[in-house]
């Protein structure tokens, strides 16, 4: 079943302006429980708008959207509820970071849930340890960690809420390696434990590819693909000509196509990449 | 060619003349950079690059040791302002450096402080403007403009300060891929056509693979400096202090590895998809 739909959803930038703007037009999708997303597309492609909708920040200039079923604009009162249900970690969270210490920051969500005092401490310091934060640290000042704990601060507060759908806007944006790879590990350890829907926006498909079970790619306010993973790789050409990235290694497999040597599948890995070649070369008796 | 950085022996701590100096940032840093080179520094969070960086132009100066640019000791508080005109700077957030409203009017603002005479200021706005490819913007405002577009319009308020070296501080890290290329063809533009040296700090290896040298810092030192092709064979080094290396080099490493006669040396597309056609026909 379906924990997310979209049904013709149209978002429209200053409408009856000179600077009008379609910047969604008439987007069908469904996401399924369980599920994690990958979503890539230029500056522009409407990813950031189409992901405000998901739990209510914008509002549709026409089409519907629908929650467990449920069109969640049909009670408007009700929308502070969705907000629970769909959290959304913005761009660059750690500049939305206020609190005094790192535990009030983190409880922030689950204190506006209403939960009592022992529920969100017992939340808190579960989500801490779970994304592997020091104790110690809760009660220090959220603005004496460094920027890469900070970022986490900012999503364990989120997640602390343990939305059904949680959506994170370029997780790892500006990070270096290591603090990239520590934060989708902790995505993907928070995935395991709760079997949330996760929506992830990034314009690295390197990344993505390594965790999405399907890849949403938008383009020109519309959807250019929603496919699993491999298949969207399968088209890295046209994607690489809307302007995404495709990685090194895909690339140098497409051009190895041109001289004949088509290996079958969608590379996307160093790993597969090698176990390709060795296979290869071992069933023609090059190496043994 | 000569030197256009010197540096000797850089050592840097934070309040280092208070009861509570920070520990040691940079750590007796030896670097020198020619006139003309397009220099990589890469290296992961708390490295020491960016604090490095801002040596170069006087944002921070040393706890001891020397570091010169252009001829000028950059601890030299009356030169600063020469010093800043010689070497600019550009940062990560596009939003955080630009000041005017009107694109041109931005790109002009270190003109009207340097007292340069109207004709010549338009004259060199224009030029800059030109050369990064942003001139049909000049009189838009600057928050219409897309991140790559806003880097490229705070390179050409350098430009036209006319530098000779330029110090790019992870100009790409909050762009898309779109306005990375965009950003990474002014830069080189910058470099092959006006000779500017380029010091660019950045995580992206595909960024560094393409410069002629690469420096790589860890804990205050550096410990790589030498070709792409060099650098980025050290494979494991680069992993274990928290880099990753592009992904042809690493598959190329990985063949190696496991006895294939091929170069860990590779660092482009075209090379590796050389070198596998060789191995496999």
């Amino acid at each position: 079943m379906a924990v997310l739909k979209t049904e013709q959803l149209t978002y429209v930038y200053s409408q009856g302006t000179p600077f009008e703007k379609t910047a969604i037009d008439h987007v069908n999708l469904e996401i399924n429980e369980g599920e994690i997303i990958g979503i890539m597309g230029h500056t522009g492609s409407g990813k950031s708008t189409l992901i405000q909708h998901f739990n209510g920040l914008l509002k549709a200039t026409s089409g519907k959207i629908y929650l467990d079923g449920k069109d969640i604009w049909a009670d408007k009162s009700e929308i502070r509820s969705v907000r629970f249900k769909v959290g959304l970690v913005f761009q660059y969270p750690e500049y939305q970071i206020f609190e005094e210490t790192v535990y009030k920051d983190i409880a922030f969500g689950c204190k506006n849930m209403g939960l009592d005092e022992a529920e969100i401490k017992r939340r808190v310091i579960e989500t801490a340890y779970d994304i592997g934060l020091p104790e110690e640290i809760l009660e220090k000042s959220p603005f004496e960690l460094s920027g890469g704990q900070k970022r986490l601060v900012a999503i364990a507060g989120v997640m602390a809420m343990n939305p059904r759908v949680l959506i994170l806007d370029e997780p790892s944006a500006s990070l270096d390696p290591a603090g990239r790879d520590r934060i989708f590990d902790c995505i993907k350890a928070y995935h395991k434990k709760t079997k949330n829907t996760i929506l992830i926006v990034s314009h690295s498909m390197e990344d993505i590819a390594r965790f999405a079970d399907r890849i949403l790619v938008m383009n020109n306010a519309g959807v250019f693909c929603f496919d699993e993973t491999e298949k969207v790789f399968s088209r890295a050409e046209e994607i690489s000509k809307i302007g995404l990235d495709v990685p090194q290694i895909t690339k140098v497999f497409l051009e190895l196509k041109k001289y004949g040597l088509d290996f079958g599948k969608k590379v996307y890995t160093v790993e597969y990449a090698k176990e390709l070649i060795l296979k290869n070369l071992r069933e023609r008796g090059i190496v043994c | 060619m000569a030197n256009i950085i010197e540096i000797r022996n850089l050592h840097f701590r934070y309040d280092a003349d208070s009861e509570n100096p920070s520990p040691e940032i940079l750590k007796g840093i030896n670097l020198d950079i020619k006139k003309g080179e397009f220099v990589a520094v890469l290296g992961h969070n708390g490295s020491g690059k960016s604090t490095l960086a801002k040596h170069l132009n006087g944002i921070l100066t040393a706890t001891s040791g020397t570091v010169t640019v252009d001829g000028i000791d950059t601890s030299d508080e009356t030169k600063l302002f020469e010093l800043r005109q010689r070497a600019g700077m550009v940062f990560q957030n596009p939003d955080n450096q630009i000041v005017s409203s009107v694109v041109e009017e931005d790109v002009a603002f270190a003109l009207e402080n340097l007292g340069v005479p109207y004709e010549e200021m338009r004259q060199r706005v224009d030029e800059a403007l030109k050369a990064v490819n942003m001139y049909e913007y000049r009189l838009h405002s600057p928050a219409q403009l897309s991140g790559g577009q806003k880097q490229r319009v705070a390179i050409a308020g350098i430009i036209a300060m006319r530098p000779k070296c330029i110090i790019l501080d992870e100009p790409t890290a909050m762009l898309d891929p779109q306005g990375r290329k965009e950003v990474i063809s002014a830069v080189r533009k910058m470099n092959r056509e006006y000779e500017i040296t380029i010091v660019l700090i950045t995580h992206y290896m595909d960024e560094a693979s393409k410069c002629d040298r690469v420096v790589v810092m860890d804990k205050g030192n550096i410990i790589l400096d030498n070709i792409p092709e060099k650098v980025f064979s050290q494979v494991e080094l680069l992993r274990k202090i928290g880099l990753d290396v592009p992904q042809v080099t690493e598959l190329c490493y990985e063949l190696k590895k496991a006895g294939l006669d091929i170069s860990p040396e590779i660092i482009s597309e075209e090379e590796c998809v050389k070198a596998l056609l060789k191995l496999l026909n």
